[in-house]
């Protein structure tokens, strides 16, 4: 039975004055996959804007049992945060080494710093054939996977990730989910994903939350949210 | 012929200062898209704490360096306690602030020091270099000085961690936040070297146009211009743009207008440059999707 | 007079108001010395000046920093018509109106597709070039170059006024007030009007109010030389008061000056031209009495504390107090 890395107890959070996310409250076991489904406009994308701390949020969030509701984005990310956002977030005018290089900032081993940038490469090689490139330049898929690459140059023990399929060719998804499975079971990084495609989603995590309008509906194991009646109407088509 | 390369040449010198300002100014742009309408106060204002320690007794280079560390705490500590508030601000508001900042400089430092005009040493010598006749040592050690600037900037900004930091954190200060850098105190050190850029400047210019506390509204001026002839998001542009301005204004002033009209002619490049082509030679022209 | 609906016109109270105003106004010059009474046409054409400042900044969202400008083109056309055409002061007035409307248009057109930080850039360039053009020799003939030029000041027309001395101070006080009167008065109409309603949509939202068929360069280059022809009449005005005008008087600092007004008096607000004409005719006296480098060092620190604390000026604090204590029907 492992432990539990992140806890959320009643959050609400929002944009100025309209509220989005209406008391949730969510556990995420260490080493697991989470992910997190709900339709446009549920408040996942939000979710994980708060966890992060980009907006501003009430109730308590606990990572690793510390209490991080309170910090601030960069303080929140040393502790071993990462977040991949919506629209990648990857810095245009940078190259894409200098892209990865930015991932490892606050890492204070270098040399480890250099050795998981080899690894990246070998996880993603296409990344290497344009370590020089500017990163705008780059395909949708290859900035996808560049975001992700950059986040795990944290050696984060949480990766939030959003959306990560968006725009995306099925071929490349399947990929990045490869990826995911791999650096999930290889280097122990729990991953929490918010994502649109239920069914791939839920094949890779195993665990899940279905979000409505900000309020959590339903959540469990994978296996049985596949089988729920709800579920499958609505968010996986059959 | 021995006139016109001198006049070049000078403009190559005051170009280079130029250059400096513009890039501070470019600085300042990138990072928080304002303009630091008081770049020059604090270029002047740096230049009389070296005044200061000179006339202390300090020897010249280390009152130089001295000087550069003074203006960068200046810069930060500006940015801190006086711009931060106001970062997110409406435009106007934004630029009054800046202007208040412009005026209390203006005015401490000519109730400290006065209004008199001061001379500041030069710390080259006063026999021309190498015995040429179209280039003074003053003017060549400035574009030396300047030079060295340049490229120690350029190696910080490209091949250090902090350099990459800060570039990045000037781009989307949001996906910086995501990698764990403090954006707030990138901004900070982003201001302090743009004072002590402007300290360096202020230096290698006073000796030529001598200390009083208004000595940089007009080279602040062209320091503008030039930052836009080049782009003002563009620091390789507004370098390449303070010498060409420099260039321009010697001409100019030598061959066709004479030299007291040289504002106007600052002035008359910053409109001709914000109607026709905003983005400079090398600026990116944001579009604005409606 | 401001862009809320607090102020109903209909109520008597804001008319009696004014009535009672401007007889204080009227009767002010008899009780005051003559160089008071100076101090007071002064901040008058401050007023004016701010009300054309308040219309470019606060109604049609457009920086300037270089307002300076227009006082010196008002200020010398006033002057060289007196000086070289023995023109009579009062018909100045309307010509340096109506030089700095073109001016002012002129320069908005180009300036027009600049927004914040670049027009505020192209108009601090035009501030701190000017005194350098006045100087410049070959206008001499026309500007008097550094030394600029002197003028006669006008005699009264009459020597009583219902039994009251009037000297020349006096005159010229109640020449500026009825000029202050009418010049507010068309800013008034302006801002109620058509004009003004088009200007604040275009300050708000100005895509909308393209897109609505407001033709949005025409009405920005209008607002910037409206503007100037407010400041260039307080320019007129001052030049025939203080009968004098030198390239030395028109620095940066002038326009810095004007802002200063602008943001203490309040933005969007044509009382806080009032107030802030208020302030800046008076409070360098009286820092001046601290130290000599107090006013701008005053002028700076007070700038900054009010864009924290009050940025609508003391107009708006008055404003919001007022709506604390009679809720308006909002």
């Amino acid at each position: 039975m492992s432990r539990i890395l992140l806890e959320v107890n009643d959050l609400h959070a929002g944009y100025g004055a309209t509220e989005v996310i209406h008391g949730l409250s969510m556990q995420i076991e260490e080493g697991s996959i989470t992910t997190l489904l709900g339709a446009n406009g549920a408040g996942k994308t939000t979710t994980l804007r708060a966890l992060s701390k980009m907006i501003k949020v009430r109730g308590q969030i606990l990572f690793d049992g510390k209490a991080i509701d309170s910090l601030a984005t960069e303080d929140i990310v040393r502790l071993g945060v990462a977040h991949v956002p919506d629209g990648r977030g990857t810095f245009g005018s940078l190259s894409t080494e200098e892209n990865l290089q930015l991932g490892s900032y606050t890492r204070k081993d270098k040399k480890e710093a250099a050795l998981d940038q080899e690894k990246m490469y070998a996880y993603f090689p296409r990344l290497k054939e344009r370590r020089q490139q500017q990163a705008g330049t780059l395909s949708g898929g290859e900035q996808q996977m560049l975001a992700i690459a950059r986040a795990l140059m944290l050696r984060p023990r949480l990766l939030l990730l959003d959306e990560p399929s968006f725009g995306l060719a099925p071929l490349i998804v399947r990929e990045i989910f490869d990826i995911m499975r791999t650096i999930n079971q290889m280097d122990k990084v729990t991953i929490l994903l918010v994502e649109q495609n239920a069914a791939m989603a839920l094949d890779l995590a195993q665990h899940a939350y279905l979000l409505e309008t900000g309020k959590l509906v339903l959540s469990g194991r994978s296996e049985d949210l596949k089988q729920d009646e709800a579920v499958r109407r609505s968010y996986l088509g059959h | 012929m021995e006139t016109f390369i001198h006049q070049v040449i000078a403009g190559i010198a005051t170009g280079g200062v130029y250059a400096s300002l513009a890039l501070a100014l470019v600085m300042i742009y990138q990072s928080t898209h304002h303009i630091n309408f008081a770049q020059g106060e604090i270029a002047m204002f740096a230049t009389y704490m070296a005044w200061t320690l000179i006339n202390a007794g300090v020897s010249y280079w280390l009152a130089f360096v001295c000087t550069i560390l003074l203006a960068f705490a200046l810069g930060v500590l500006i940015q801190r306690i006086i711009i931060q508030p106001v970062e997110k601000a409406p435009v106007l508001n934004v630029v009054v602030v800046f202007i208040g900042l412009l005026v209390i400089l203006n005015s401490i430092a000519g109730w400290v020091f006065t209004y008199t005009i001061k001379s500041f040493p030069s710390p080259f010598p006063k026999e021309p270099p190498f015995g040429l006749h179209f280039i003074s040592s003053h003017e060549l050690g400035s574009i030396g000085v300047t030079l060295v600037l340049l490229v120690m900037l350029y190696g910080f900004f490209k091949f250090t961690p902090l350099g990459l930091a800060m570039r990045a954190a000037a781009q989307n200060p949001d996906s910086s936040r995501l990698v764990g850098i403090r954006v707030g105190w990138m901004l900070a050190l982003g201001w302090g070297l743009a004072a002590a850029i402007g300290s360096v400047a202020g230096m290698m210019i006073a000796p030529v146009v001598f200390l009083e506390p208004n000595m940089m509204s007009g080279i602040l001026l062209y320091a503008f211009a030039a930052a836009l002839v080049g782009g003002i998001d563009s620091p390789g542009g507004a370098v390449l743009g303070g010498f060409i301005v420099g260039i321009l204004e010697n001409i100019l002033g030598a061959y066709v207008i004479g030299t007291e009209l040289k504002l106007s002619v600052a002035l008359v490049l910053i409109i001709v440059v914000l109607t026709i082509k905003p983005a400079g030679l090398f600026g990116k022209v944001i579009v604005s999707r409606v | 007079m401001s862009t809320s609906t607090a102020s109903n016109p209909s109520t008597p109270l804001p008319w009696i108001r004014l009535v009672l105003g401007l007889i204080a106004a009227c009767a002010l010059p008899f009780f005051i010395s003559n160089y008071h009474v100076f101090q007071a046409s002064m901040v008058l054409t401050y007023a004016i000046a701010l009300v054309g400042l308040n219309i470019l900044i606060g109604y049609s969202g457009q920086i300037s920093l270089g307002h300076g400008a227009f006082l010196a083109i008002g200020a010398y056309t006033s002057a060289i018509l007196m000086d070289k055409v023995d023109m009579p002061y009062w018909m100045t007035i309307p010509i340096a109106a109506a030089i700095c409307l073109a001016v002012g248009f002129l320069f908005g057109l180009p300036a027009l597709r600049l927004e914040g930080h670049y027009l505020a850039l192209a108009t601090f360039a035009l501030a701190v070039s000017l005194p350098q053009l006045l100087k410049f020799k070959h206008l001499e003939f026309l500007t008097g170059g550094v030394q600029g030029i002197v003028i006669m000041k006008p005699e009264p027309p009459w020597e009583m006024l219902f039994g009251l001395k009037l000297n020349s101070d006096r005159w010229l006080y109640f020449f500026t007030l009825a000029v202050t009167v009418v010049m507010f008065v068309i800013g008034w109409n302006l801002i109620r009007g058509r004009v003004g309603r088009a200007l604040i949509a275009i300050r708000d939202q100005p895509i909308a109010a393209a897109s609505m068929g407001i033709n949005t360069p025409l009405y920005k280059s209008l607002a910037f030389g409206v503007s100037a022809m407010f400041t260039g009449v307080a320019g007129a005005l001052s030049a025939i008061l203080v009968a004098f005008v030198a390239p030395d008087s028109f620095t940066v600092f002038l326009s810095i000056t004007l802002m200063v007004g602008m943001v203490i008096g309040g933005v969007t607000s044509l009382p806080g031209a009032l107030y802030g004409a208020i302030f800046i005719q008076f409070i360098p006296n009286i820092a001046d009495q601290i130290s000599k480098a107090a006013p701008w060092a005053i002028y700076g620190v007070m700038l900054i504390l009010f864009m924290y604390t009050m940025p609508t000026g003391i107009a708006g604090a008055l404003r919001l107090i007022g709506q604390k204590i009679r809720p308006s029907p909002n």
